[in-house]
């Protein structure tokens, strides 16, 4: 299959030509990375309003988290971004069996994030750390306020799992298409859609971990 | 009343007047610029109208100086609009200092009014002409909004907050309240009268029957009744601090930081006690949820700010300052 | 002039024929027609809810239906009118067809994701068809908590699910325009050189794309909080109910001009063209609708001026409302001088123009009146509201829509719409509207309080007015319905260009061939240049 034939295969008959067609859909990706920092946005925000005006109860609450095992998922999930950017080159210069691999691992850092995080949950579920009638902090003087921070822990780390899990389906896609050798220095606009959004949904943790493990650790 | 087709509702208020001059002047503007643009339009219409189906006319391209023009007056006009308004808005919400205090509570779908001699009623309330009236207003459940369209005012009605709304009646009367904050299925039977009385009257329904005793007496009694006296003494040796003098003073809290002692500090010390501790103390209240109503809370408000003041609050029986019970409470 | 009959010509709408040739299809023509369906059915529904409410308010007992019901016929009627009619109606349908044909490409971008959107809208328009049928949803159409979140006991969460999803449709289509006019214009299409409808579209989608997500997290939190009782908005748990207020309205007020900004646009093409002369200011209308998209992000808090935020957050708020006011006034203005030494032809499009221009103006103007604070005390929450943005999109929105719907219907379909019925029609709405909704802003003055069933006897003679003038309206809705069906088969054969308008899409036989034109124009001329127009074709018939 030679380079020009994927061209045409791939060239979407509404645009003219694949230099057009890549910067479609890079700025179209990017847009859409826009509306999801507006749609965590609202959730950053009622986060920021209720800790100001629960400063200590979130900070009491907060403590109640492991900050190991949440710098561990964070140190994982870096990582993950690092292989995902290894594969994006390596779909740049055409290595066929190399995209391959770093999309394997990256797809095996993003699990080893999620299974951490089912276990933080599952912790907290034993804990009666989840809202609800079983709500149950000991020695907390303001148990509503403490659960108001477990609903919004629950609320942002779960719509980024969510995100995660999006992303480990499109990294198995991926993997399928580039083990048909689709994908070369000609065209690697996927891998590099991927890739953006995987690194979009590991800054939003890099922003959730301090706000959620670090707010009470200062000093 | 009783004019079957009314074009402006009846100026009860001090306020009525300052708003509907505004709302005269913002008339002015809509009928000058709608029959200027109106007008315009019908003239080029009719001058310049399509006489062949060939015409094309020459393209006028005009000076750019109207872009400003158009821009820069406009502007103008609503800096004025800004202005105006906001001046009105301090005047409708900012209650003078000697104004008599009402407690108001909204819920699900009546209006429950307290007065500090104790009457109390259900969506009415006696007011005396020429005296300002200051209402003190929080939800039992969802939000409402107290609205009295003759005197101009209108406040939302929060659950967990106070807000306070403040009037002059001008003529005696009755005028309509309403509940204007969309509340659920009786949101429109949610509302009442406010009656305005000339003063001696007002006395005289004062003193007839209906009071169940002052609000800081009954506050006084619900103080004993659910215990509270058992650990705020007036000795200061109780195992809670002594709450003579507290209104509207400072309180140092534990951990550090002062804040005022307000109505919304006094509610959230019977609801939430452990949010803010005094310094010194330990945090041993229990909490009183569930055990006492929104109308009960006021009553023991006014209870202890009937223990004594500092000096430079209002003095007691007297209203706090506006920020006091509305503003701060609002800021949480 | 070159009036092609409609032969054998292979044009969009015979290249395929059965259903799945439409409900597969990525022609953004044929998509935009989905969605003119669509929404013509959602508005009639929203209609007849109209219709009861003011039925209902023609006494002042509830006589008609119980205070349930009333709950939820304006809760319906709001709902269904903004997300699902006037949200999508001029992007989605007049949008989706005429942008790319105006920038001379074939097709948007992401033509897949734009089908995916109108799948987005009708799954959740089901969505808010089983609430209706399951027994209805009554917060209002701002879901205010913990009213939404913690006492009604209607279908809450269900709305919010089909709002959630529609909410998608909505920064797809919005995504796909921005990325369309940066990356597909025709050669020679110049950013200053594009029709103000684009400009307008690209204002609207930024909105779109921004202020969606934050209304998307909103009513999911409130879905949450009904669910699990999470009590981010419930006082009861320590929330705070006045933050919902804030999510809710940092994206329906941006919203607002959603509704308004494509219509502006429309408006350009129609003054334009029916005056013959180029857009007055072309560049301060253009930008004007990026100002009021950006400044627009910065003023919700006008609709709580009284919800107990502090009326030093209300004062900037009001100012920034007052300056947003300015580049609406700008249009304006520039609209009114483009008639100016023109050539001004009475077609239909240019009577809804006439009607836009003189009714947004009054609903403007009495916004400024809801932006002064201390006037907002009084009016808040009143009919002078309700009649405050019927006004603007109902008057202003809609009769931009219904002018731009009978300017472009010879290019969607071949042909013309018959005269004299459409300026009957016109007529109608004008005069119809003004009697519903003038009234409103008496009764409103008066004190009458919105979200009421029943009222206070002294309400009912502006009531009585109001009903009358909607049953003229709903005569003047019912028309165009009729005679654009009757058209398809009767109306005569539109030309490529009846209009003599100097848009791309005019330069492509009607109804368009698939790929929109048989070779990709090159673009040579400002946009709006008639006498360029008129000398090309005089060099056509020489
Ligand atoms: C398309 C919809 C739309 C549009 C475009 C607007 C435009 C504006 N709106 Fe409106 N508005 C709504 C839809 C809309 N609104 C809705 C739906 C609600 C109620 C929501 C609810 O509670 O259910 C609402 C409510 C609403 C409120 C809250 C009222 C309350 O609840 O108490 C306010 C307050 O400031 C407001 C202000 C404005 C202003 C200042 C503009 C401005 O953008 C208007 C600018 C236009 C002009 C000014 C006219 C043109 C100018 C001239 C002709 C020249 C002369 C000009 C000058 C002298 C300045 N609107
Ligand atoms: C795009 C938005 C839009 C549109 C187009 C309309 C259109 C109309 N609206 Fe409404 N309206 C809103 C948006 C809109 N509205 C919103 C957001 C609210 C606030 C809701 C809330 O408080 O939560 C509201 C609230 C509202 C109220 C206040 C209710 C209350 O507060 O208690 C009223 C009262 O008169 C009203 C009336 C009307 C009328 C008479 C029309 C007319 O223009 C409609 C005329 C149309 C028709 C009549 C349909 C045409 C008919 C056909 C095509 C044929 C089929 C019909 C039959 C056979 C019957 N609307
Ligand atoms: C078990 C003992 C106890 C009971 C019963 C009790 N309190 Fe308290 N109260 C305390 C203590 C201890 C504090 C100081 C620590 C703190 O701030 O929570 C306090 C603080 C307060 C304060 C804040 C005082 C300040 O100086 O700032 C108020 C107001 C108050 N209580 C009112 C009441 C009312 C009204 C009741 C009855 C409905 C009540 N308390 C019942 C122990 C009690
Ligand atoms: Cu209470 Cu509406
Ligand atoms: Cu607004």
């Amino acid at each position: 299959m030679s380079a020009s034939h994927a061209e045409r295969l791939e060239l979407r008959e509404q645009f003219d030509t694949p230099a057009q067609q890549k910067e479609a859909s890079t700025l179209g990706m990017w847009i859409f990375l826009v509306t999801e920092v507006m749609f965590f946005g609202g959730l950053f925000t009622a986060y920021i309003i209720y800790r100001s005006f629960y400063t200590d109860a979130f900070a009491r609450a907060s403590n109640t988290l492991d900050v190991a095992i949440g710098s561990l998922n964070t140190v994982v999930l870096i990582v993950s971004s690092l292989t995902m950017a290894l594969a994006v080159h390596a779909s740049q210069i055409g290595a066929r069996r190399l995209i391959v691999v770093f999309l394997l691992l990256t797809m095996l850092f993003g699990g080893v994030f999620l299974g951490v995080k089912a276990y933080e949950w599952h912790h907290k579920w034993e804990q009666n750390l989840v809202p609800g009638s079983r709500f149950h902090l000991p020695g907390e003087p303001q148990p509503a306020q403490a659960q108001l921070f477990f609903s919004l822990y629950f609320a942002m780390t779960g719509l980024h799992a969510i995100h995660m899990v999006v992303g480990l389906g499109l990294l198995a896609v991926l993997v399928a298409r580039a083990q048909m050798g689709r994908f070369g220095p000609h065209y690697y606009a996927p891998v590099d859609m991927v890739g953006l959004y995987w690194h979009f949904v590991d800054i939003i943790w890099i922003f959730l971990f301090p706000l959620l493990y670090l707010v009470n650790r200062h000093g | 009343m009783g004019q079957r087709f009314p074009l402006f509702p009846e100026q009860a208020s001090t306020v009525a007047p300052m708003t509907d001059n505004l709302y005269f002047f913002l008339i002015g503007i809509t009928v000058l610029f709608s029959t200027g643009i109106f007008l315009a339009i019908l003239i080029f219409a009719i001058k310049y109208r399509r006489r062949s189906e060939d015409q094309v006319p020459v393209q006028y391209e005009g000076p750019a100086s109207l872009e400003i023009i158009w821009t820069l007056v406009p502007l103008g006009i609503v800096m004025l609009m800004f202005a105006w308004g906001t001046h009105v808005f301090f005047a409708a919400t900012t209650p003078p200092r000697d104004a008599i205090e009402i407690y108001g509570v909204g819920k699900q779908w009546m209006w429950k009014l307290q007065h500090m001699e104790g009457h109390r009623e259900i969506n009415e309330l006696h007011v005396p002409v020429g005296t300002p009236v200051r209402v003190t207003l929080t939800s039992e459940d969802v939000i409402h909004s107290f609205f009295v369209p003759d005197f101009r005012i209108k406040t939302d009605v929060l659950p967990g907050r106070y807000t306070t709304a403040w009037f002059e009646a001008t003529k005696p009367g009755r005028y309509r309240l309403f509940c204007a904050e969309y509340c659920g299925t009786d949101h429109s039977r949610m509302i009442g009268w406010i009656h305005v009385m000339e003063p001696q009257e007002y006395q005289a329904w004062l003193s007839g029957g209906g009071a169940e005793g002052s609000m800081a007496a009954s506050g006084q009694k619900l103080f004993e009744d659910l215990g509270c006296a058992s650990c705020h003494t007036t000795d200061g040796r109780g195992r809670g601090p002594n709450l003579v003098g507290l209104f509207g003073s400072p309180v140092a809290l534990a951990g550090g930081g002062t804040v005022k002692a307000d109505a919304a500090y006094i509610r959230e010390s019977i609801l939430a006690p452990n949010a803010k501790i005094v310094a010194g103390y330990q945090p041993i209240m229990p909490t009183f949820q569930g055990l006492v109503t929104e109308e009960g809370i006021t009553q023991l408000i006014e209870h202890i700010r009937s223990l004594g003041q500092q000096p430079g609050a209002a003095p007691a029986g007297q209203p706090v300052q506006p920020e006091a019970a509305g503003t701060k409470a609002g800021e949480r | 002039m070159i009036t092609t009959a409609v032969e054998e010509r292979q044009h969009y709408l015979n290249a395929g024929y059965g259903l799945k040739s439409w409900l597969l299809t990525k022609d953004h023509k044929r998509i935009g027609l989905l969605y003119l369906i669509t929404i013509t059915l959602f508005f009639v529904l929203g209609g007849v809810f109209a219709t009861l409410i003011r039925l209902e308010l023609l006494t002042p007992p509830g006589d008609l239906v119980s205070s349930e019901t009333y709950n939820k016929l304006f809760t319906l009627h709001g709902i269904v009118m903004i997300f699902f009619f006037l949200i999508p109606s001029i992007p989605a349908t007049l949008g989706n067809f005429f942008l790319p044909m105006m920038i001379g490409a074939r097709d948007l971008a992401f033509p897949k994701l734009n089908l995916l959107s109108w799948y987005l809208l009708v799954i959740g328009g089901l969505f808010t068809i089983f609430v209706m049928v399951a027994g209805g949803v009554d917060t209002g159409w701002t879901f205010y908590t913990p009213f939404s979140s913690s006492y009604s006991n209607t279908y809450v969460v269900a709305t919010g699910v089909g709002i959630f999803i529609t909410g998608f449709s909505s920064i797809l289509t919005g995504l796909n325009f921005i990325v369309t006019i940066h990356t597909m214009r025709a050669p020679g299409m110049r950013w200053l050189r594009m029709p103000l409808f684009v400009w307008s579209h690209y204002a609207t989608s930024l909105i779109m794309v921004l202020g969606t997500p934050v209304l998307a997290i909103s009513v999911l939190l409130v879905a949450a909080e009904r669910v699990f009782h999470i009590g981010i908005f419930d006082p009861a748990f320590g929330g705070d109910p006045v933050l919902f207020q804030h999510l809710f309205w940092f994206y329906s007020h941006p919203a607002v001009y959603i509704m308004v900004l494509p219509a502006f646009g429309v408006l350009s093409e129609l003054v334009s063209t029916f005056s013959r002369s180029r857009v007055f200011g072309y560049a301060f209308v253009a930008f004007a609708s990026l100002a009021i998209a950006i400044l627009g992000f910065l003023v919700w808090g006008h609709h709580m001026f009284v919800a107990g935020q502090s009326a030093y957050a209300g004062m900037v708020f009001s100012f920034l409302s007052f300056l947003v006011a300015i580049p609406s006034a700008i249009k304006v203005f520039n609209w009114t001088a483009t008639m100016y030494r023109g050539s001004v032809s009475y077609a239909t499009p240019m009577l809804y123009a006439f009607g836009f221009i003189g009714l947004f103006t009054i609903g403007g103007l009495t916004g400024l009146f809801l932006a002064s604070m201390g006037l907002d005390i009084h009016v808040h929450d009143t009919y002078f509201v309700v009649a405050h943005f019927h006004y603007i999109m109902v008057g202003g929105a809609v009769m931009a829509y219904l002018g731009g719907l009978h300017y472009w219907w010879p290019k969607m379909t071949g042909r013309m719409y018959p005269e004299g019925w459409s300026k009957l029609s016109a007529l109608l709405v004008f005069v119809g509207f003004n009697v519903t909704f003038f009234p409103q802003f008496v009764l409103g003055y008066v004190g009458m309080p919105r979200r009421y069933h029943v009222y206070p006897d002294e309400f009912q003679v502006l009531n009585v007015l109001s009903t009358a003038g909607a049953s003229i309206l709903a005569v003047g809705y019912v028309l165009p319905l009729i005679y654009f069906i009757w058209s398809l088969r009767y109306g005569a054969v539109a030309g490529s260009n009846p209009w003599r308008a100097t848009g791309l899409e005019w330069k492509t036989p009607s109804p368009p061939p698939v790929h929109n034109f048989e070779e990709t124009p090159v673009v040579r001329h400002e946009a709006y240049d008639y006498a360029a127009l008129f000398k090309e074709e005089e060099a056509h018939v020489r």
